[in-house]
């Protein structure tokens, strides 16, 4: 198959995704707790801010579909989540996951997982690379990269098959401060575009990059604002704990 | 008058003029276990991948048979292969007993459970390490492995090379459903069995020294498979 458009790589669409009544227990602990939450079609970024163990990693792999909640159901567009469409949600594992390929080849399969097969899928692994900056790494085996390269491989990868969302699942975690920065740009230049959800426990990264946070606490989504307003007047004593560093688990 | 050389010397000498029956010999054998590794690769790769990413009720009953059947005794595959085979046996009118086609069986049934082990343990450790990149590129389980298995690729080319090695060194099950019949049937170490027992020494430790360079050949296979590529190396 060639000459596929990529935003029709994949056919129906995802958005909103919904998360209804979201319950996961583990060994009596009740992980994400009853939450409701909807990603619409507003560009831009917004951040689920929270300390370690608050679920937000959880959720975000609750909405993607990867994994299956206790209680409540996930919709993409209305309907189930489901495996043909798992290429219109971009997401970004926290540690990134390399195919034993080369960069460009990493690239190539997830457009070819998209439908997008022949000159067309070759002309848009190029692109990505390009616009991720990586095309002197094209050729390079992904698995021998550097960690902040394996990230940016990984970034570009999701945004490749042009997918509708982008779930980012504390990409800049353990990276050098020049890797947090071009991670940051690209996730801002995709966001110009694309709604992106992006989990962190950075306050500093989310003060950088947010446009909406979400606070997250013991698998609840205790607050859901501005980022102005979150980080100016914090509406909950768990939230205030949070800026102030109090609140580790 | 010239010194008579050694069963050392007379070995060399054999091998050094690819004397006709020795050479003869090790074709036979590289024909019987390349055969047998290769329909072992089709059954045992597919069959290590469903066992590493499928979930199915008895799963872990069904690894730890393939698991223990990989010290199978070959004496017990020989035998049974023979009941199979033999004129009164279920298979016996296809008239395959002493036949290279009844030591390819055996062999198979050898490396089978060697591939299908080391293919699922390869296989499940990948997919713990790129099993969610695989879920999200929304593979199904034909496409996720396959994926997985060309991802492991170089792992499994270790298991196929284990499975090789214990097959070419195996002489229990081919001499029982081989028969050790010269020009026919008559492998490296049923040759070699055979032509000690006789006092033949110079043919026996010449295929001794080919089967040992053999061995060799295959270790250091799996060591350089085993090293980082230079391109691995390059972080």
């Amino acid at each position: 198959m060639t000459g596929k458009d990529p935003a029709q790589g994949s056919g129906a669409p995802v958005l909103p995704i919904r998360g209804e009544g979201l319950v996961v227990e583990r060994g009596g602990a009740r992980l994400i707790d009853g939450i409701d939450i909807k990603i619409g079609l507003a560009h831009g970024v917004s951040v689920i801010l929270g300390p370690n163990g608050a679920g937000k990693s959880l959720l975000l792999r609750l909405l993607a579909n990867l994994v299956q909640p206790d209680r409540g159901r996930v919709t993409w567009a209305g309907v189930a989540a489901d495996r043909a469409r798992a290429t219109r949600v971009g997401f970004v594992l926290q540690r990134p996951a390399m195919l034993r390929r080369s960069v460009l080849a990493n690239i190539a399969f997830a457009l070819a997982a998209g439908g997008i097969r022949g000159a067309e899928q070759q002309r848009l692994a190029r692109k990505a690379i390009e616009t991720a900056n990586l095309g002197h790494l094209a050729e390079r085996a992904a698995c021998a990269l550097s960690g902040g390269e394996q990230q940016r491989v990984a970034l570009a990868r999701a945004l490749a098959p042009s997918p509708e969302v982008l779930l980012l699942d504390e990409p800049s975690a353990n990276l050098d401060p020049a890797s947090v920065a071009a991670l940051e740009a690209m996730i801002l230049r995709a966001a110009g575009t694309t709604p992106v959800v992006l989990v962190t426990h950075d306050l500093a990264q989310a003060r950088r990059v947010a446009n909406r946070v979400l606070f997250m606490h013991k698998g609840r989504i205790l607050e859901r604002t501005g980022r102005e307003l979150f980080f100016d007047k914090p509406q909950t004593p768990e939230a205030e704990a949070f800026l102030r560093g109090e609140i580790v688990l | 008058m010239a010194a008579t050389p050694g069963p050392f010397g007379e070995a060399f000498r054999l091998i050094a003029g690819l004397e006709p029956d020795l050479v003869e010999i090790v074709l036979l054998s590289l024909q019987v276990t390349v055969t047998a590794v290769a329909l072992s690769a089709a059954a045992g790769l597919p069959l290590g991948a469903t066992l590493a990413v499928a979930r199915f009720p008895g799963r872990g009953a069904a690894v730890t048979l393939v698991n223990s059947l990989m010290g199978l005794p070959p004496v017990v595959v020989g035998l049974g292969v023979y009941l199979m085979l033999s004129s009164s046996g279920p298979l016996g009118p296809l008239q395959l007993l002493y036949t290279p086609v009844a030591m390819i069986i055996a062999q198979t049934i050898l490396v089978v459970p060697i591939v299908a082990a080391l293919t699922r343990q390869t296989v499940e450790d990948l997919d713990a390490e790129i099993g969610d990149q695989l879920t999200l590129f929304g593979l199904g389980p034909l496409a996720r492995g396959a994926t997985l298995l060309w991802e492991g690729r170089m792992s499994l080319v270790t298991a196929l090379l284990a499975g090789f090695g214990r097959a070419i060194a195996e002489v229990g099950a081919v001499i029982i459903v081989g028969g050790n019949i010269n020009h026919v049937t008559r492998t490296m170490t049923t040759a070699i069995a055979l032509e000690t027992s006789k006092g033949d020494l110079a043919l026996a430790m010449g295929l001794g020294i080919i089967l040992l360079a053999m061995a060799i050949a295959i270790n250091a296979a799996v060591v350089a498979l085993g090293r980082p590529s230079s391109a691995e190396r390059r972080t």
